[in-house]
């Protein structure tokens, strides 16, 4: 993995002529994890979208640039809420995916480190159909590893699990994606207090940052500054709405 | 078992209203032969019958055979080439505004009256509801699951083989399946324009010699023969695809 540069996207966004969203500013540390935070339907899965090379539907006007200069989309890998698991492909199938699509040869043994390191070591073999939905994000999770770039997109890749398993799999995430540049999309405030280095709240009005509790993330989802930080941002939310 | 019950209850069903037809209408067995009769010459001539039906069975399944792979390529090409859509798309809907019983005595005309054009009938009739069925699907593949891949620096030929692929083969079952009811409507058309055996021809020649019960017998052995082949790649298709671990309903 190459060295994380930090990232900046500020533009303007529409689509079929219409105005979408904008003008909005985003900026994420390299190295750290920045939550873009809103509601549903603001624009926030766009930016992860456009960020990532994708998004030809959209016209965007301004631009997305890295703090080192190159461009970022050969260095952004994308994971989202659908696993996107390919229902034919067993678990390691699935993880050197992406190998097989650029015509490299899979690297097998890597892959099994990849699934140890997501708690999926005795799963390489197994179906997609025979796993539980927290079991395919950690397969997703693999897949994100495995191409090792150094920014990570999360379009709210958590928000389809149960509580318990989501708090879990935040921590894993946490854990395996560190030192990497992470922009989450999310629409949950305690997922936004627990994770971000920074948090950026984006409204019909505009983008806001907030400050994070001073704990480093992954924070305890139950300290009372997480806790006070979420009721903020839910209380900004609702008063922007 | 619940199932075999039923269709016993069809089939009851359907020959005692042949039945009640026969002695309702006093029909004479020339024009209206009743059930019994029909299952008589069944069996009495079973060998004659068995001889034609190889015949019209091997091809169907050669056509069902290249038509299915002759397909297969054709929907990936399509569906890998813009401008193969612009070109041969709108020469293939064309195509199928011409019926395909008119081509019949041409076929013949340059194939002969063997096994081949009986095939070709066959063949052309299934070759577009096999290539239509997988094209749709192959264009079909689910956004998130190509933006992924291009994400991940994809090529756009291992895009096709890994992912489009796999994803659309529901969709060329159900073009198979189709195949399977339509093949051996190609089969007897080549067989009524030109031929000296298959089931076809035998239902000709018994209905010029007034025999209609040998013509029944024969439509019987077709449906039948057509349930069976319809019920055989369904089967197939679905285990296949249940090994494969392919998206259940079509993308």
């Amino acid at each position: 993995m190459s060295i994380p540069p930090a990232l900046r996207f500020s533009g303007i966004v529409c689509v079929d002529g219409g105005h979408l969203f904008g003008p909005v500013e985003v900026e994420a540390q390299a190295g750290r994890w920045t939550c873009l935070l809103g509601p549903s339907g603001v624009g926030k899965s766009t930016i992860l979208r456009l960020i990532a090379g994708l998004g030809a539907e959209f016209e965007f006007d301004g631009e997305i640039t890295a703090s080192d200069g190159h461009p970022l989309p050969p260095r952004v890998m994308m994971m989202a809420q659908d696993d996107l698991v390919m229902p034919w492909l067993d678990v390691i199938g699935n993880v050197t995916l992406g190998a097989r699509l650029r015509g490299e040869r899979p690297d097998h043994a890597r892959a099994r480190e990849v699934l140890r390191r997501v708690g999926l070591k005795d799963f390489e073999r197994r179906r997609p159909e025979t796993l539980s939905g927290g079991q395919r994000q950690r397969v997703a999770l693999a897949r994100t590893l495995m191409e090792d770039r150094p920014v990570v997109l999360l379009d709210e890749p958590f928000s389809a699990l149960d509580a318990r398993t989501r708090a879990r799999m935040q921590d894993m995430t946490f854990d395996v994606l560190e030192g990497r540049t992470v922009l989450l999309v999310t629409h949950d405030v305690a997922e936004a207090a627990r994770l971000g280095h920074k948090i950026l709240l984006m409204t019909q009005a505009g983008m806001t940052a907030v400050s994070p509790p001073e704990a480093d993330p992954p924070r305890p989802l139950d300290a009372p500054e997480t806790l006070s930080t979420q009721g903020a941002l839910l209380r900004q939310l609702m008063e922007a709405a | 078992m619940r199932r075999i019950v039923r269709i016993a209850a069809v089939t009851l069903l359907a020959v005692g209203l042949w039945q009640l037809l026969v002695t309702a209408t006093g029909l004479p067995k020339f024009i209206l032969p009743g059930p019994m009769l029909v299952a008589r010459t069944l069996w009495e001539s079973r060998a004659v019958l068995a001889e034609h039906t190889i015949v019209t069975a091997a091809e169907v399944l050669i056509g069902l055979g290249l038509g299915a792979v002759l397909g297969g390529v054709s929907a990936v090409g399509l569906a890998a080439s813009p401008v193969a859509r612009a070109l041969v798309r709108p020469m293939l809907v064309f195509s199928q505004a011409i019926p395909v019983f008119a081509l019949a005595p041409v076929l013949t005309l340059w194939l002969g009256y063997g096994l081949w054009s009986k095939i070709a009938m066959a063949l052309l009739i299934i070759y577009f509801p096999v290539t239509s069925a997988f094209f749709d699907a192959l264009m079909r593949t689910p956004q998130a699951w190509l933006d992924m891949a291009q994400v991940m620096r994809a090529r756009p030929a291992r895009v096709m083989w890994h992912i489009r692929i796999p994803a659309a083969l529901p969709g060329f079952a159900s073009g198979l399946r189709l195949a399977a009811v339509y093949a051996p409507i190609g089969a007897i058309i080549g067989e009524w324009v030109g031929a000296s055996r298959g089931l076809g021809y035998l239902m000709l020649l018994a209905n010029g010699r007034a025999k209609i019960d040998l013509m029944f017998a024969a439509l019987i052995v077709l449906a039948v023969f057509t349930l069976a082949l319809h019920a055989a790649v369904d089967r197939g298709c679905r285990t296949a695809l249940d090994r494969y671990g392919a998206p259940r309903a079509p993308a």
